[in-house]
């Protein structure tokens, strides 16, 4: 039986265990989502540069989300992902300019705010014509699409290989470990480049081959986290309870281990979309991404290159979506800070 | 101590054999056709004499073999010669450069070799001293904005760093061009009297007393060295800072402090050697920066080293010569990990007798 009593002055509850300690009674969001999420919850929400962070990523999913309605596409039959293109024209022009062939729907608010009815460029155009604005506000779409899909493969390959190495122990886990090393060492970004190199020819341009490479070696850290975490949590007497009645390996692991083992890995893992969204943009800015005119920031970036020596006069194509590549990492990143403050065990009170 | 170098010495033949088995299955999804650029240089169009290459150079044979063969190279059929081999230096052709992979790479490498030897003494001497700095003003305003600028660091994509750069220093101002030299000094650098000691033109223009064109050679790896540095910066600000922070805090920097030790010796005598033993073990990540770095960083600056070549070479999908200098960094990477533990263990006492 549990008894509560309230203490003066916090106005709290304890709640007395049956042996006799007093603990608080949980707050509504305890209740809610479990004491561990709810401390790092707090965490991020009590730090002002996590608060940042968080504004700015959801910012960018309102972005994504509201794609059509910022920049509608042609019609509903054509690939909104392709940049609409204002001619083939090889000098960009500039932001304010006003769309003079194939203009595209324009958007209904637009008329409302700005009191015109002529579409224009908003952020001005690429070299070749390409809208660096409906790029801009589609390749959100892109890099959202291509962080989750990376970082949820990666945390699923991390998650297998890691926990049968940490749950079996001995010959396996040497074994998956040293595979696992084999992948560290090579450098990411290299690496990632040569196998999209080589996947184009079988996939085609396209976001897959850059997606498939970026998984690919990108993995390991999930694995060595997970693995670490199983170690510790397999340990505990609920995990050697469980055995005793005799339960298979396969529910020990899934039931009682992994639930408890998982948490840093999925905090440091979703920490990463900001990561590899940059990293495919400096794929895509190399040339092995996606296609010419594809809506991502990277390939829109790339059209800067032809243009270096006169970059003062266009300096639109590079600042534009050079910014919405930066406010992204950066809006990952204030979090991950923030998130490390909170789960640095040194950090505990 | 030479116990523990010899265990991981026993280790890196197994990580170097794991290292050649995933390169040689990436190359197992080209074609067998165009495998066979590792022996020639032409690859034949018609079909009957691409099945002859194939046989000629036992691209149809097993998968063991072919990878022995990939290692040590094969005995050309027709001419009895042994072709190939990456062990015997051999990396096959490369399609872009007409002229085989191992030679493009030697004739990029001084240029991005110059470079990474310039990057190490500002990424090194700025990072370590921002963190330091960081660290003993504490959650000062200094502080504050080093972590910010730490953040925003890791945030910045190198690419898009190196055209900001490059727009306000050069487009709008003409200070720092990109490339490796002006035209003037080219002249200068190719002409017979001129002596190659290094092929790295920035020392041996120094060692031609040659001033002028050192200078020029800075002029032009200004921007690029200050791209790649930025990044390990952001890196080593963190942990320096992170790391002098734990050992401040320790009770022996106490009792220094309390016996009446300047805070100036405490910071430099007491604490800093032992803060910086954690930093040595991202040496390897500083130089996984780089070789990452370099490839976006010379391709975005028109500089002719390693990484625009093989960035030129991954756009028209020339595998041949991007594995190569994979290969090549992947080696690198291996032994200054290798470096790091050793040093590591030679630093703290408690990692090779624990």
């Amino acid at each position: 039986m549990t008894t509560t009593t309230t203490i003066a002055p916090t106005g709290r509850k304890r709640i007395k265990t049956d042996d006799g300690f007093f603990l608080p009674e949980p707050s509504r969001l305890e209740k809610a989502v479990g004491p561990e999420s709810a401390r790092v919850i707090r965490g991020l929400l009590t730090n002002p540069l996590s608060v940042t962070g968080l504004v700015v990523v959801i910012f960018f999913l309102v972005v994504a989300a509201a794609a059509p309605v910022l920049a509608p596409p042609f019609q509903a039959t054509a690939d909104p992902y392709q940049i609409p293109r204002d001619g083939f024209g090889p000098t960009p022009q500039e932001p304010g300019s006003i769309w003079k062939r194939d203009v595209p729907p324009v958007p209904f608010w637009y008329e409302a705010v700005t009191g015109k009815q002529e579409w224009v460029h908003l952020f001005g155009t690429t070299s070749g014509q390409f809208d660096i604005y409906y790029g801009i506000v589609w390749g959100t779409r892109t890099a959202l699409l291509v962080g989750v899909l990376v970082v949820f493969s990666g945390l699923l390959i991390g998650l297998i290989i890691g926990s049968i190495s940490g749950y079996y122990g001995g010959f396996t886990d040497d074994f998956l470990m040293r595979i696992t090393e084999i992948f560290m060492a090579f450098p990411f970004l290299l690496a990632a480049l040569t196998l999209s190199a080589i996947l184009v020819p079988l996939f085609g341009r396209g976001i897959w081959p850059s997606v498939i490479a970026l998984v690919s070696f990108g993995w390991m850290g999930y694995a060595r986290v997970i693995r670490g975490d199983i170690l510790a949590t397999k340990e505990r007497d609920y995990v050697l309870s469980a055995r005793t009645i005799g339960a298979k390996d396969g529910k020990i692991l899934l039931r009682h281990i992994l639930p408890n083992a998982i948490f840093t890995t999925m905090v440091l893992a979703s920490l990463d979309v900001g990561a590899i969204v940059l990293t495919f943009a400096a794929l895509s800015f190399l040339g092995v991404g996606t296609d010419i005119g594809y809506a991502d920031w990277g390939q829109v970036i790339s059209f800067a290159r032809a243009y270096i020596l006169s970059l003062d006069t266009y300096w639109y194509i590079i600042v534009y979506p050079g910014a919405a590549l930066i406010l992204f990492g950066l809006g990952w990143n204030l979090i991950g800070d923030g998130l490390r403050d909170v789960l640095d065990p040194r950090m505990k009170k | 101590m030479t116990a523990y170098i010899l265990r991981r010495l026993v280790q890196l033949p197994l990580t170097v054999f794991g290292v050649t088995i995933l390169i040689f299955l990436m190359l197992q999804v080209l074609s067998p056709s165009e495998r066979a650029a590792l022996y020639i240089r032409d690859i034949p169009k018609n079909p009957a004499q691409i099945d002859r290459v194939i046989k000629r150079y036992g691209l149809d044979k097993p998968i063991h073999i072919q990878y022995i063969n990939w290692l040590i190279g094969t005995v050309d059929q027709d001419t009895g010669d042994r072709v190939g081999g990456v062990l015997r230096a051999d990396l096959g052709y490369s399609r872009t450069g007409r002229e085989p992979v191992i030679d493009l790479l030697l004739r990029r490498l001084p240029a991005t070799a110059e470079l990474a030897i310039w990057s190490f003494i500002p990424i090194l001497g700025i990072g370590i001293w921002l963190g330091i700095i960081a660290a003993i003003n504490h959650n000062k305003l200094i502080d504050q904005i080093a972590r910010v600028f730490s953040i925003v660091g890791y945030s910045f994509p190198t690419f898009v760093f190196g055209l900001l750069v490059l727009m306000l220093f050069y487009a709008k101002t003409g200070w720092f061009p990109p490339g490796r030299l002006s035209d003037w000094a080219v002249q200068v650098v190719s002409d017979p009297g001129f002596i190659q000691y290094t092929s790295l033109n920035s020392f041996d223009a120094l060692l031609n007393g040659r001033i002028d064109v050192f200078l020029d050679a800075l002029r032009h790896m200004f921007l690029p060295i200050i791209t790649l540095s930025y990044l390990s910066w952001a890196l080593l600000l963190r942990v320096t800072r992170s790391s002098m922070l734990e050992t401040l805090g320790q009770d022996y920097i106490r009792t220094a402090r309390s016996k009446g030790v300047a805070e100036k010796n405490v910071v430099n005598q007491h604490a800093r050697p032992n803060a910086l033993i954690p930093v040595a073990t991202i040496g390897g990540l500083t130089v996984v920066g780089l070789l990452n770095g370099v490839v976006i960083t010379e391709t975005v600056f028109n500089y002719p080293g390693l990484g625009s070549a093989v960035a030129a070479a991954a756009v028209s999908l020339d595998v041949l010569t991007v594995l190569g200098f994979v290969l090549f960094n992947a080696t690198l990477l291996i032994l200054a990990n290798l470096i790091v533990d050793v040093m590591y263990a030679f630093l703290d006492p408690r990692v090779r007798l624990g």
